[in-house]
């Protein structure tokens, strides 16, 4: 009885943080590279203390543009490797992230974001959304991005964003903010060992004799070589628009359809409720991959509902996509806070009151 | 880049009634080099996979090209090579040998990418003191991007972003990065050679064999500066590069071995 508990894994309670990084050694990372920055650095505390007691390799960079500099060589050298920033340093690994995406390698990087821009507060945001989904560096690029809701999807994206990243050997990212990243819930750890290595025949390994040399590289001086991959790129993130995610709360019958991502879909479902509570036919969609982002499904739902609201704890950036996925079906509204501060389920129902306000004076 | 031209591998041998006395190394490609006339990389890359095929160890060595005018490298070197973004290739170095502590890795930079950009992730790889091999071209100029001032760049020399000459008061003076690195315990080799005359090709060959088999050893970073000309940038011919390596390079970057293991001669 004891050995199945342990083997499905024991409800533990834990931080966002604790549990991402424990999940990186349970995913059998061969290496972690980072540098200290609130509110993550629990990520890097806890490998350094646990690394080496278990497995793996843990290092402290100098900066977040060396640690993402050492994912670049040590991916190109076939290991399973990983690092986690927040927003200024993310920011710093943009170059990295440019090249590895070209070079085609994978590698997770988490980033748990706080308010901005600058060096901004400590606080919970979402106003790295553009930077994680659109690029963030330079070229045309993009990373796999996914977006916990809970403790328990702080570990268990560490699997998924891993499988993505070596399936289509490109980097992966979780986008994630300070208030998952410090609080505790409930959480059962994925199985360590439970995530096989891949292959990689194409890392620089040493030349033996029976094979040509391998070559890392993301420079392609002849503009014709340089658009055949660039081809190749946009060839696999339409393949990669196979993995979308997206969670679905009482659409059903819904009128209204809420969208938001991690901490603000929390939000949200809290809204949900307090909306159903007066009669009002509110749903949720929260995308779970923000790239690939749910373009067909909320181009569906537009068919259904009067109209949408994207919920957000920055400036309105998600809610630009919602905008391109309805293609003007339904108005797309947005209700959002900035720089730290984090809307309440009241605020949200109160927008959504204010909007439907409105519409009656306009009809009248 | 694909030229078509016979394999210099196949190049007379003994069975045509003579004996071989020197030949491209079996880890240099076939593939003609792009560095202008009279360049130190060449030298340098050619006398680099020499020792890697003396010491028998292409199937077990990595290397990381920076961005610089030997961003390409790994067309030359036949041993597997990552390219690294600008100023970065020892960290790359740095992920590399630390998931793969066996194997033998090494760093190709310019002045521009290992003392300017990269100045940061140079000094902490050292101060790990990464088991890698650092390779330096000190040519005291930007080469790739049309010859603009470098860090290394001597004071009053003209280049096309100091045109009458560099300036103390804008610019700074030229930094000797290896004597800095001497300080830091992680070096455990630093040498300073020139490729300008067959005695400093012996010498650099010498100096490279050193740092692999240091490296072998697990001994900490081995750092291997070479004063070199850029005929091109400096706007001189080959032989002029000479004279003013000879006149004006040395006598700020003098060669020789800067930090020796204790009781190495
Ligand atoms: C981030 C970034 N900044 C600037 C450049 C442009 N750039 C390419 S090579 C180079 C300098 C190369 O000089 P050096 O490292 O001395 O090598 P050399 O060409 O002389 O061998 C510069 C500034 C770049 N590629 N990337
Ligand atoms: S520009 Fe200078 S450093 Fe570059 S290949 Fe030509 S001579 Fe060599």
């Amino acid at each position: 009885m004891k050995e199945e508990k342990n083997k499905k894994g024991e409800a533990r309670l834990m931080k966002g943080n604790e549990a991402l990084a424990e999940a990186a050694i349970r995913a059998d990372i061969d290496a972690y590279f980072g540098y200290p920055i609130t509110p993550q650095s629990e990520i890097l505390e806890y490998l350094e203390r646990e690394i080496p007691k278990r497995h793996g390799l843990v290092i402290q960079a100098e900066s977040e543009v060396a640690s993402i500099n050492m994912i670049y060589g040590a991916a190109g050298a076939g290991a399973r490797v990983m690092t986690s920033s927040s927003s200024p340093g993310i920011s710093l690994m943009q170059e990295g992230l440019s090249y590895i995406a070209s070079a085609q390698l994978p590698c997770l990087v988490a980033n748990v974001v706080r308010g901005g821009p600058g060096l901004g507060t400590i606080q919970p945001s979402q106003g790295d959304y553009f930077q994680a989904v659109k690029g963030g560096g330079h070229g045309d690029y993009h990373l796999i991005v996914l977006a916990p809701a809970s403790v328990q999807e702080m570990a268990d994206f560490v699997f998924d964003g891993f499988r993505l990243a070596e399936k289509y050997r490109n980097p992966a990212m979780i986008l994630t903010d300070g208030a998952l990243g410090q609080m505790m819930e409930k959480v059962i750890l994925p199985e360590e060992g439970s995530l096989k290595k891949v292959e990689t025949p194409w890392a620089t390994t040493g030349k033996p004799a029976s094979r040509d040399h391998n070559i890392i590289t993301s420079l392609f001086i002849q503009p014709e070589k340089m658009e055949e991959v660039n081809h190749e790129l946009q060839e696999k993130y339409k393949k990669i628009q196979s993995e979308v995610r997206f969670e679905e709360i009482q659409i059903k019958d819904a009128e209204i359809v809420l969208v938001a991502f991690g901490l603000s879909s929390r939000i949200c479902q809290k809204t949900v409720d307090l909306a159903r509570e007066k009669g009002l036919k509110v749903g949720l969609l929260r995308p779970i991959t923000l790239y690939p982002f749910p373009f067909k499904r909320l181009n569906e739902l537009a068919e259904q509902v009067n109209f949408m609201m994207s919920v957000e704890m920055n400036a309105g950036q998600m809610v630009q996509d919602v905008k391109l996925a309805v293609e003007g079906k339904v108005p797309v509204y947005f209700k959002g806070r900035m720089g730290g501060m984090i809307p309440t389920p009241e605020d949200v129902l109160e927008e959504i009151e204010s909007v439907l306000d409105n519409e009656k004076v306009l009809q009248d | 880049m694909s030229i078509e031209r016979p394999s210099n591998h196949d190049f007379p041998s003994e069975a045509e009634g003579m004996d071989l006395v020197y030949c491209r190394p079996e880890t240099l490609t076939d593939l003609p080099f792009h560095y202008c006339p009279g360049c130190s990389h060449s030298v340098v890359h050619r006398v680099l996979m020499e020792v890697v095929d003396e010491l028998n160890i292409q199937d077990k060595t990595i290397g990381v090209a920076p961005v610089g005018c030997s961003v390409f490298a790994y067309h030359y070197m036949n041993v597997d090579m990552q390219e690294a973004a600008h100023g970065r290739a020892t960290a790359v170095a740095t992920g590399i040998k630390r998931v793969l502590p066996d194997r033998f890795v090494f760093s190709y930079q310019g002045d521009g990418d290992l003392a300017a950009i990269g100045t940061a992730e140079t000094i902490h790889t050292v101060n790990r003191g990464e088991n890698i091999l650092m390779v330096f071209i000190n040519n005291g100029i930007y080469g790739m991007t049309g010859g603009q001032m470098a860090p290394t760049t001597l004071v009053g020399q003209v280049t096309t972003t100091s045109p009458y000459g560099r300036q103390v008061e804008f610019a700074g003076h030229p930094i000797k990065i290896a004597d800095m690195l001497t300080q830091l315990p992680g070096a455990y080799y630093v040498t300073r050679q020139a490729v300008h005359n067959p005695n400093g090709v012996r010498k650099l060959k010498k100096a490279l064999t050193k740092s692999f088999q240091y490296q072998k050893e697990g001994k900490g970073t081995c750092f291997v500066e070479v004063v070199s000309n850029c005929p091109s940038g400096w706007k001189m011919t080959p032989v002029e590069t000479v004279k003013y390596l000879e006149e004006q390079m040395f006598p700020l970057y003098p060669l020789g071995d800067l930090k020796k293991p204790d009781g190495a001669k």
